[in-house]
């Protein structure tokens, strides 16, 4: 419990307290932050070592009523999904501080300030129990992010920042209004409490499978609309590339490394867990848009001349396979889906950094500026290398398991009732290798015929490490997954359960019978 | 007796005050802090007499003997009448702090124009403490002269007068449209207390359309006076024209008192349950009526408000847009609604008088009020940058400021009496004022300015701002501090 709330609260108190430092004292705050960054990441280990993965239910339960006469409380818990991204938060997030130390050269107090309530808020968001609490803490990492890419962006920054808010902006204020109706459809219509209203989300997840069809396809397109513009689905992925190229490197991981999580996990937590019928009703339609996401993704990827934008472009791509595995709704597909977020996380981060790197040096993300690489910087070629391929989904990297089970649990699943959407999703991983290995060819092999590139410095040791850290897991992944499937496995296999009981009322897994833990409130 | 002097105590109080102000500014002649200080005094006096008449226990604020009391049923006591007292002082007092300095540097520093704060102030307090119609009409008009007075204080700006010619010209027309609703709700009734119009419309002892027409004339007059559409021309220049102290007064406290008014009458006059179903019909067609019009005065306010280059129209604009938001809690006309509109009255006081502020302090010779002025504010002036910013955040509804929580309830409000479509047209206007909001911040720390700025000193406005600096931070963070008080005052 204490781990618990130090993971979520550390990251807020290391933003209050570096308000009292000097800020002429850059050196003081980058190792200040940087050092409460990776205690909330040793303490979120602590917190995984506690975690009991056999058990489906929400553990280290909180729950204290904050604001009564709407019921909304500061309820926060962890169960196998969340605890993944947890640790992929408490993990990006000093790399992401690290990648800061070069490539943030002005103002470091305020930056410092904002990482840090930006890792608080993006926490906040995977344990919130709450919906009144989820929004919240959705709505509090605009804040940060916008004054990250606003300030310390690049050329285009304003334009791109301003795209980004405006877009998160009209999802999450059609999911408020869902979030109200929900609440108080639940609170009258069903429970009939005294508050007439709830946003406690376990109280609605055991009853909101009794609100009509209708309702619910309201609530549920309000939902994904907020969650699409965040992973981005096509067609509302327009933001991203600005919001990543403009980013500075930092920016761009922790968007592509935790922030477009935030999106999936919402489809998976609240789509499909408080609106069942309706999922079943739109999964074929939103697995279209997903697969038209995985193939636009990587053709125009393909056709990128700026290396940022086309890892960017990629993301839309591989977002494309989460949204799939989620929507085959299949302990398969859901599983693949989660880990396809941590591996996105890992790989994607590792590119974005890489042309941090190579940006850092040159000035410049031009692919054609380039050539040749391999030969002047040997080790950061390597990096680049296994990054790229795990993002291409080579097996025995950490892209391949993910793709696999997502592509396997549409395959199979038995809402989507399709092949089609598996046969045509798999041309994108043909994309993919098509679009990365090409522009890496461009960039590191060939004769050096830019003469700027002659004398490029290879990594330093800070880079070795930001490099090496995500490296590690990429390959575990790859090799073993079964230590990070079976963190999210059963309480994803209760989740199928609850689906399919509801569709074809028959249970599909059998899951060890736990009780759910008695959460410490304050409400008797 | 005694028990109805300690509940009405605010009541009391500021018209006091205000006597003895008076006295103090023609005995002390030239001395003009000693009016200000009594002033400030008064009104502290004032928030501390509805802080204590709200801490008495409930049953003997609900409960009280008519026919023995002194103001024999006129007004009401305790409750949210004290509440909104209380909520007129703040605003008055914050008013107070950041005028004086204002009004030396911008033009000069009369006494007369903190009299007028606190005349203004005792209209309000009239009007929420009224149980009569003509105790609101006092009221109001007590407040509006005040008002037009003070918004043409600077006599030798153009601006002003012509502010103050064009509020005193149409808000003397709404007026009469006030008065004529009363006047044709007396006649449909035969009353004009408030409690008596509800039970004649219960039971059907009522003509009928004189009491369809009094009750259009009194949405007109008090659409008017919270400046909703389509009566919300006024709004925009006068807000530009007045002294920008002042236009954060009336854009705060008046709206409120406006609201209160508004509540206070929808309340009586669209009764739950009505004597037939022709009434309830016409009933049902006023809530509609006044669901368009807090619907358009959203879109038009903050439509309005995007095109803007004049920070101090920009915001004027946003106060119209925020009008409509309120009046959602109207529509509702439900427990819910009002506490709604208590929330966000209190969050939107704090805010809007907050940016209203900066805009003072940042002032100069009626210049220094484009956006293009708040350019690179954050290097010359990183705290009142880091305020501003945080006012338009919680205007703009982002979580965790007050703001956010303020519409939350008033969505819900509205969605629980089943005005979805409402709530979905305040969804999409907030979205619109998305834009205008995060670019005033956009301005201050996304653009350098090539000229050098100085560095303004707020002053005594400094306190002003801390008070609603941490008045936006703490009710978005605990909401239930005002939200559980909102629900017992009714």
């Amino acid at each position: 419990m204490t781990a618990f709330l130090a993971t979520l609260l550390l990251p807020l108190f290391a933003a209050i307290s570096l308000l009292f430092f000097n800020k002429e004292n850059v050196k003081a705050i980058k190792y200040y932050t940087l050092g409460v960054s990776i205690v909330t990441f040793v303490v979120s280990l602590f917190l995984y070592f506690g975690f009991d993965h056999l058990n489906p239910n929400f553990q280290f339960v909180i729950d204290y009523t904050w604001i009564q006469s709407v019921d909304a409380g500061f309820r926060i818990g962890v169960d196998g999904m969340s605890m993944l991204l947890i640790l992929l938060t408490t993990f990006i997030t000093p790399i992401a501080i690290l990648a800061s130390f070069d490539s943030i050269k002005k103002r470091h107090k305020e930056y410092y300030i904002m990482l840090s309530l930006l890792q608080f808020a993006m926490t906040g968001v995977f344990v919130a129990l709450d919906l009144f609490l989820f929004y919240v803490f959705w709505e509090i990492i605009l804040i940060p992010m916008y004054f990250i890419i606003g300030i310390w962006g690049g050329q285009n920054r304003l334009y791109a920042t301003v795209k980004f808010f405006l877009f998160t902006v009209v999802g999450s204020l059609f999911m408020l209004v869902a979030i109200v109706w929900l609440g108080q459809y639940v609170g009258t219509e069903i429970l009939n409490n005294a508050a007439g209203f709830t946003s406690n989300f376990q109280i609605i997840r055991e009853v909101s499978s009794q609100i009509p069809l209708e309702t619910q396809s309201w609530l549920f397109l309000a939902f994904a609309l907020s969650f699409g513009i965040k992973v981005p689905l096509f067609p509302v992925h327009t933001w991203l590339p600005d919001a990543h190229t403009e980013a500075p490197t930092p920016g761009s991981v922790i968007l592509a490394g935790v922030l477009l999580k935030m999106g999936t996990y919402g489809l998976i937590r609240f789509n499909l867990d408080l609106f069942p019928q309706a999922s079943f009703e739109y999964a074929p339609t939103i697995a279209v848009l997903a697969v038209i996401g995985i193939i636009y993704g990587a053709l125009v990827a393909m056709v990128q001349t700026d290396v940022k934008k086309l890892v960017a472009y990629s993301s839309v791509s591989h977002l494309g396979f989460v949204v799939l595995g989620i929507f085959s709704m299949t302990a398969e597909g859901i599983q693949g889906a989660i880990i396809q977020m941590v591996n996105h996380g890992l790989s994607t981060g590792m590119l974005f950094l890489a042309v941090g790197m190579i940006y850092e040096r040159r000035h410049t993300r031009e692919i054609s500026e380039f050539g040749g690489i391999a030969r002047v910087m040997p080790a950061f070629t390597v990096f680049f290398a296994l990054a790229m391929l795990a993002s291409v989904g080579l097996p025995g990297l950490n892209g391949f398991v993910g793709e696999y089970l997502t592509l396997l649990g549409a395959f199979n699943s038995p809402f989507l009732k399709s092949q089609w959407y598996t046969i045509i999703s798999a041309t994108g991983v043909i994309f993919a290798a098509v679009y990365l290995l090409w522009m890496f060819q461009r960039v590191m092999f060939g004769e050096v015929t830019n003469p700027k590139n002659k004398d490029l410095q290879d990594l330093t040791k800070q880079e070795w490490a930001m490099l090496v850290a995500p490296l590690i897991f990429i390959v575990w992944i790859g090799v073993y997954p079964n230590s990070f499937l079976k963190i999210s496995d059963n309480s994803t296999k209760a989740l199928v359960n609850k689906l399919e009981l509801i569709k074809f009322n028959k249970v599909r897994y059998e899951l060890p019978q736990i009780e759910a833990e008695a959460a410490p409130t304050n409400n008797q | 007796m005694i028990q109805e002097i300690q509940l009405s105590a605010p009541f009391y109080m500021i018209a006091v005050v205000t006597l003895i102000a008076l006295t103090i500014d023609f005995m002390t002649g030239k001395n003009k802090s000693a009016v200000y200080n009594f002033v400030l005094f008064g009104l502290v006096m004032t928030f501390g007499a509805a802080a204590y008449t709200l801490s008495i226990p409930e049953e003997t604020i609900a409960a009280f003997d008519v026919a023995n009391s002194i103001s024999k049923g006129m007004i009401k006591f305790g409750g949210y009448a004290a509440y909104f007292d209380m909520l007129f002082a703040i605003a008055g007092i914050l008013t107070m702090l950041a005028a004086k300095q204002y009004n030396a540097r911008e033009y000069k520093d009369y006494k007369e124009f903190y009299l007028l704060i606190l005349f203004a102030i005792s209209g309000m307090v009239f009007i929420a403490h009224a149980a009569n119609l003509i105790m609101v009409f006092i009221g109001i008009e007590v407040m509006t002269i005040t008002f037009y007075v003070l918004s043409g204080f600077f006599r030798n700006r153009e601006k002003a007068m012509e502010s103050a010619l064009k509020y005193f010209l149409l808000g003397s027309f709404a007026s009469g449209f006030l008065l004529y609703g009363i006047a044709m709700i007396y006649g449909a009734t035969g009353t004009l207390y408030l409690d008596q119009i509800t039970q004649k419309m219960m039971i059907g002892d009522f003509h009928d359309l004189y009491l369809t027409l009094g009750i259009g004339l009194l949405v007109v007059g008090l659409g008017f006076k919270v400046a909703a559409f389509p009566f919300h021309q006024w709004a925009p220049d006068v807000y530009e024209g007045a002294p920008t102290v002042v236009t954060a007064f009336m854009s705060t406290a008046g709206k409120a008192a406006g609201l209160i008014a508004f509540i206070v009458i929808a309340q009586a006059i669209i009764p739950v349950t009505a004597a037939n179903e022709i009434l309830t019909n016409n009933l049902d067609k006023f809530r509609t009526l006044i669901a368009v019009i807090a619907a358009a005065t959203m879109l038009i306010g903050n439509i309005s408000a995007l095109t803007q280059k004049n920070v101090k129209r920009m915001l004027a604009y946003s106060s119209v847009a925020h009008a409509g938001y309120l009046l959602m809690g109207i529509v509702a006309n439900t427990p819910e609604g009002r506490s709604g509109i208590v929330f966000y009255a209190t969050a939107y006081m704090f805010m809007q008088i907050g940016a209203f502020l900066i805009v003072s302090v940042m002032e100069k010779d009626n210049k220094y009020l484009e956006l293009e002025d708040y350019v690179g504010l954050r290097k010359s002036n990183p705290m009142i940058a880091a305020m501003m910013a945080l006012f338009m955040f919680s205007l703009a509804g982002i979580p965790p400021m007050a703001g956010f929580f303020g519409k939350y309830y008033l969505f819900m409000a509205a969605m629980d009496s089943g005005y979805l479509w409402l709530t979905i047209v305040a969804v999409i206007s907030s979205i619109i004022s998305m834009y205008f909001y995060i670019g005033l911040v956009l301005n201050m720390y996304f653009k350098d300015s090539e000229a050098e700025q100085e560095r303004v000193c707020p002053g005594m406005a400094g306190i002003a701002l801390a008070i609603s600096t941490f008045g936006v931070i703490l009710f978005g963070i605990y909401p239930s501090l005002i939200i559980d008080l909102a629900n017992k005052i009714f």
